[in-house]
């Protein structure tokens, strides 16, 4: 410790000595080592967020001669109080990698002009943007506005995302912008819908501090939520032997390592566990279900089962005859053993034919009674859960009963304040919407919902899936403040904030971001732009889309920092500034959006998203895009609003740019403007490498506070509607605020009428579960509605009951493990950051194949042999390895999905919740053998 | 990582140079005049089951088998002019770790026993003999505090995750985190019994310099006399060996009886 660290910490002991007894602290004491500390040899701090996972850290960055110098997890955040875990420490490296893209790159052939099989070169954004608009314009030309689609992301910018949903819906009049959210929160977005009317989590963080009993279900924190495992290990240690945490897993991870009650249940069988909870709450301790909740708070639901899997149908001509084996079950499939048994009630028998009615109404539910409810749960008794579900095949079946009630016992005990959280195990599941209303069932009926440290605790993956993508609604069926295009009074509001004409918003809800995938297969969409996301290495059976980018007729574009596989399938990749190098906003997994300013000057030529969006926005008239257009199954179209805008003072030679971005309320957010004092702003005023812009000439700004702008528009959408979010400048005096921030206050646990000002206006006491979505239903019984007549649920949340069904592709002879794919700590998502970190690359280089030791022995393999890894789809290869940070029970493997030698997509299977039309990419089935 | 199909060229590489043929000959003869007093080196990492270092310097003919047969290319030769005994195999772990194969190659193919199966194998119940590479002793892993991350609170434990005997060589020693008080410490632990130096974590650990190293079992280990045992901890005699005497205390009577017949001393200020 150097002298200047002792005697500053000797003083500042000294001065607090002095306070404590109530002295007055002499000057001499007064912190003028701290003053100096802080800026320190010409470094200027500021606060900011962490570029990675969805429990949003606060970080400060230091910057010196335009440069980062620093960071330092932000001590003032309340999320973190100054800590970080690896990948947050590295936020100052992130952004300088060696390969970063900092010129747009189109590909040429020797004359210069594009070609699909043409090589990369860098051209200038004019270029770039005129590529684009021609692109555009044939897509649009040839097949309308469902011709051109948008990759969105949770990693966008709160701005960045309301600029793209903006674009795309005002201007385009196109729903094909889906986010990489659909692939990480979709099902539980679903199941907020289905179960409250409303998205988003009830609770916040500071359920960690006061819960009793956390239960992780198919979430490994340890490893995901780095942070948040730390605040979870310390609420442990606060009182060992009262607090409880449990992990259920489909294998051994480091979240065990804290637990007191692993349970290793086997893929797909939470449903069953569930109904097992339930079951035992319904006809053994019924007194445990808190009456006055339920019937004050809720009723109780059902919905098909005859959904399918969200699989394209078997005929279609893109299928091998090896994937058809799975696929065939997308129109019908054979009920199994064990569906007999949970699907009985439906009147199936094992070996009898299940034909997918449902398909596309896979979400419709209606009103069941108490006593239908109980019914559908008579099957799931101990032991014919702890048969189908217990994962282990090393695990004595007592033993794993015995897990299992003290699971149900910590949730039914009535002194206990119980957590559940979860992340993709429960929503990349072909059921997944279902087991996310099943959690809620558990806490509704024994009204543990929306009280601190009692609640079911959605945990949601990136750092704005919360803020950006659900809020702001950059999905194929929504409108910001969880608005859907389906609604016309949803459409009319919108179109009434964005000042464009009635009839403008497409009705019809566009591609998800599978079915994009699937549309640039089928040639549906040949135009299509990636934002802040890594599809091409993200999707499911992957192989299909990238020779579908690449073979084919489109135009691909990709923005991104770094070059990763999407860059590489694309037609023109374009190079964007990383997150300290703009202004932006995120919103975590506890509804707390955070902002923070430009520290520095992007690299190269690379420029922001939103800059991006608005920029191509100059290139299309309103005249190119209101007229009439042709929907694909929208009987009409889309009607002609130009005499509309006409009317409201528009020329048609109005640009989407004038219209959308830089009207008359866009230009009166100034700029200079007092929150931004000191700082730069790229969107702006420009900045001093003086770019090339999309017009040949130099980039100068602006002119106006285009982020403010946009922030403050998007905020109309929430204010007074549930969604309320502060003004600009207030995020810039804080670490943060939890929406809804109503009279100066943030909102800690919703539904709540002691803490939530809507629910209290609905409800002066207790609870008011107030969702508009889906709060009208018909009535019947397990089996389907017998009354058409819809009732209203005001403030009601539904307790669904879902029964457990198989998966479409499980291990047989010829594929006979588990395939699970995931995360490590060291590494986010794709690796397009991570990997460039070179600590980070030399810890974890490669994506292993964990496997279970003695599947190993038996099938000869060593720890580090180079084996295949192949399913119907695909294979990739990698190494063994059976000794590392997961164990495997026999029959299962697991390998992450950052590294792109070992690009796991390839391998996994494109079947989704048929609800949320998220992908499953925890089970497949694969055979593995040696190169 | 396979080098399957460059087995062995490096030793022909070597033989060229030295331009004699003879897969022995090479190694004793040549290598003999470099060598100074066939010394061992107090801070170097050997391959798995190597001998004691002065007995492993002898016994090693410097033929490079062990670097050739290791699929990770982790071992190099020491060249002459290095700190290390010119042509023995050593390993630096932040480079390249042993990634503890179990099959162990470089110990099956020493041709002379400088890598003893036998330090490397178990008795089985039937009498038969195994290998298991967990019983290797290259080295022992120590811990930084003021370094190591984990120490300050951040989540780290990359060193844990990358570690091969997880949960028993390393371990996480978890505690509150007392400033901010919401918070706890996950912080790494080596168990030295268990830990066989293969240096994975020092190769994983993402400090700048490593906060985390791997140094030969007789530069790290210390040892409580066997003669105290922890009152508090059941069972804490099992550590010790029982079968060694407690020796008698020596005495020398001729030096006590002058000290005790010596009284002038006691009026020396007088």
């Amino acid at each position: 410790m150097n002298e200047s660290r002792r005697s500053f910490i000797k003083k500042t002991a000294l001065a607090s000595a002095a306070t404590a007894v109530g002295m007055s602290v002499p000057g001499s004491l007064v912190a003028s080592d701290m003053k100096k500390r802080a800026s320190f040899e010409g470094w200027r701090w500021d606060k900011s967020v962490c570029r990675f996972c969805g429990t949003g850290c606060g970080i400060m960055v230091a910057t010196k001669n335009d440069k980062i110098v620093a960071v330092k997890g932000d001590p003032a955040a309340p999320v973190n109080r100054g800590l970080n875990c690896i990948k947050g420490y590295f936020n100052a490296k992130i952004m300088y990698g060696e390969d970063r893209l900092k010129q747009p790159l189109l590909r040429v052939d020797e004359s210069g002009e594009f070609s699909k099989t043409g090589k990369f070169k860098p051209v200038s954004w004019q270029r770039a943007f005129d590529e684009m608009e021609k692109h555009m314009r044939k897509s649009l030309k040839e097949l309308g506005p469902t011709g051109i689609a948008v990759f969105g992301s949770g990693q966008y910018t709160i701005m960045e995302g309301y600029a793209m949903a903006k674009l795309m819906k005002a201007g385009f009049r196109s729903n094909n912008l889906d986010p990489n959210a659909r692939h990480c929160m979709a099902s539980a977005v679903a199941g907020f819908i289905q179960t409250f009317g409303i998205d988003e989590p009830s609770g916040n963080y500071d359920d960690i501090e006061v819960a009793d009993t956390i239960v992780l279900w198919g979430a490994n924190m340890a490893e995901m939520h780095p942070i948040l495992w730390s605040r979870i290990t310390d609420r442990k240690l606060s009182n060992p032997d009262e607090i409880k945490v449990i992990n259920l897993t489909t294998f051994r991870n480091r979240s065990s390592d804290l637990s007191d009650i692993e349970l290793i249940f086997k893929p797909h069988t939470d449903l069953a566990i569930m109904n097992y909870i339930a079951r035992k709450i319904c006809y053994e301790v019924e007194d445990a279900i808190d009456w006055d909740f339920v019937n004050k708070n809720t009723v109780f639901a059902a919905g098909p089962v005859d959904i399918g899997y969200g699989m394209r149908k078997p005929d279609h001509p893109s299928f091998s005859a090896k994937e058809r084996e799975t696929v065939k079950q997308e129109t019908s499939k054979t009920i199994s053993k064990n569906e007999a048994v949970t699907l009985g009630y439906m009147g199936y028998k094992e070996g009898d034919t299940m034909e997918m009615k449902n398909r596309s109404s896979a979400g419709k539910h209606w009103q069941i009674t108490y006593e239908e409810f109980k019914k559908g749960l008579e099957p799931y008794t101990l032991d014919f859960v702890a048969k189908i579900a217990k994962g282990d095949s090393e695990e004595d079946l007592d033993t794993f009963k015995v897990k299992l009630e003290i699971l149900a016992s910590n949730y039914i005990n009535k002194a206990r304040k119980v957590t559940s959280f979860w992340t993709m195990g429960f929503n990349q599941h072909t059921r997944g919407t279902w087991v996310n209303e099943q959690i809620y069932m558990i806490h509704l009926l024994l009204g543990k919902q929306a009280q601190p440290g009692n609640g079911a605790f959605s945990l949601t993956g990136q750092p704005s899936a919360c803020g950006t993508a659900r809020e702001v609604g950059t999905f194929a069926h929504r409108l910001p403040a969880d608005m859907v295009v389906k609604n016309p009074k949803h459409r009319k509001r919108s179109e009434e904030i964005w000042k464009i004409p009635q009839g403008t918003v497409n009705p019809k809800v566009g591609s998800h971001i599978t079915k994009i995938m699937r549309d640039i297969e089928d040639g549906k969409v040949k135009f299509a732009w990636v934002n802040v996301c890594n599809p091409f290495m993200s999707t499911a059976n992957a192989n299909h889309w990238i020779k579908a980018a690449r073979k084919m007729d489109n135009f691909m574009v990709t923005s991104d920092g770094y070059p990763g596989v999407s860059a590489k399938v694309s037609d023109l990749i374009l190079p964007v500034a990383m997150i300290y190098e703009k202004w932006g906003a995120f919103g975590n997994a506890e509804r707390r959006s955070q902002h923070w300013r430009q520290q520095v000057t992007p690299v190269g030529d690379a420029m922001p998203d939103t800059w991006q969006y608005i920029e191509i926005a100059k290139r299309f008239t309103i005249r190119d895009v209101w007229g009439e257009q042709k929907i694909p199954g929208l009987e009409g179209g889309l009607p002609d609003v130009l005499p509309e805008a006409r009317k409201m003072g528009y020329s048609p030679d109005d640009t989407l740019y004038d219209v959308l971005f830089a009207n008359e309320k866009a230009k009166s957010f100034a700029w200079p403007d007092p929150v931004g004092k000191g700082f730069q702003n790229t969107e702006a005023e420009g900045d001093r490498r003086k770019v090339m812009g999309s017009d040949g000439k130099e980039w100068k700004g602006y002119g106006f506070f285009v982020q403010k702008y946009l922030w403050e528009e998007y905020r109309e959408f929430g204010v007074g509607h549930m969604h309320d979010l502060a003004p600009f400048d207030k995020y810039h005096e804080n670490r943060g605020l939890k929406w809804p921030y109503v009279d100066g206050k943030e909102t800690q646990w919703r539904f709540n009428s002691l803490y939530d000002p809507y629910a209290k206006a609905e409800a002066s006491t207790g609870f008011a579960f107030y969702g508009p979505a889906l709060k009208a239903l018909p009535s019947g019984t397990l089996q389907g509605i017998n009354n058409k007549e819809k009732k209203g649920l005001k403030n009601k949340a539904k307790i669904f009951f879902r029964p457990y069904m198989d998966p479409p592709e499980m291990p047989d002879e010829e594929y006979p493990y588990w395939l699970c794919t995931g995360r490590v700590l060291e590494h986010w998502h794709t690796g397009t950051m991570t990997m460039r970190v070179p600590e980070l690359y030399r810890a974890v280089p490669q994506a292993l194949c964990y496997m279970n030791p003695k599947d190993a022995e038996k099938r000869g393999f060593k720890d580090g042999d180079y084996v295949w890894i192949e399913s119907r789809r695909g294979k990739v290869k990698t190494h063994i390895d059976t000794r590392g940070r997961n164990t495997m029970p026999q029959g299962s493997v697991f390998v992450p999905f950052f590294d792109e030698k070992v690009l796991i997509n390839k391998v996994c299977l494109d079947a989704t919740c048929p609800i949320s039309k998220e992908e499953d990419f925890k089970k497949c089935s694969v055979k593995i053998y040696k190169v | 990582m396979s080098k399957s199909d460059k087995k062995y060229s490096r030793r022909e590489t070597l033989q060229k140079l030295l331009g004699s043929g003879g897969l022995f000959a090479i190694g004793g003869m040549a290598w003999a005049g470099y060598v100074d007093e066939n010394k061992g080196t107090a801070m170097v990492l050997r391959p798995p089951g190597a001998l004691e270092e002065s007995d492993f310097v002898r016994a090693c003919i410097k033929c490079g088998i062990c670097v050739e047969t290791c699929p990770y290319d982790t071992l190099e030769l020491a060249k002459a002019g290095s700190e290390y005994p010119v042509g023995t195999p050593y390993f630096k772990p932040r480079d390249i770790p042993c990634y503890m194969c179990t099959d162990i190659p470089c110990v099956i193919d020493c041709p002379t026993n400088a890598l003893d199966e036998d330090l490397v194998s178990i008795a089985k119940e039937n009498g038969e003999s195994v290998l298991d590479i967990n019983k290797s002793k290259m080295g022992i892993a120590v811990l930084n505090t003021e370094t190591c991350l984990a120490f300050w609170g951040i989540r780290c434990d990359a060193c844990y995750r990358a570690c091969p005997l997880i949960d028993e060589a390393i371990t996480l020693d978890i505690s509150r985190n007392e400033r901010t008080g919401r918070h706890a410490m996950l912080k790494p632990k080596i168990n030295n019994e268990v830990c066989t130096g293969c240096g994975m974590c020092e190769h994983a650990c993402i400090t700048e310099e490593t906060s985390i190293f791997v140094l030969p079992p007789n530069q790290v280990k210390g040892k409580v006399h066997d003669q105290y045992i922890k009152g508090w901890e059941e069972g804490d005699e099992a550590r010790i060996d029982t079968t060694k005497v407690y020796r008698d205390t020596k005495t020398n009577e001729k030096s006590t009886l002058d000290y005790l017949n010596d009284t002038e001393s006691l009026f020396e200020d007088e």
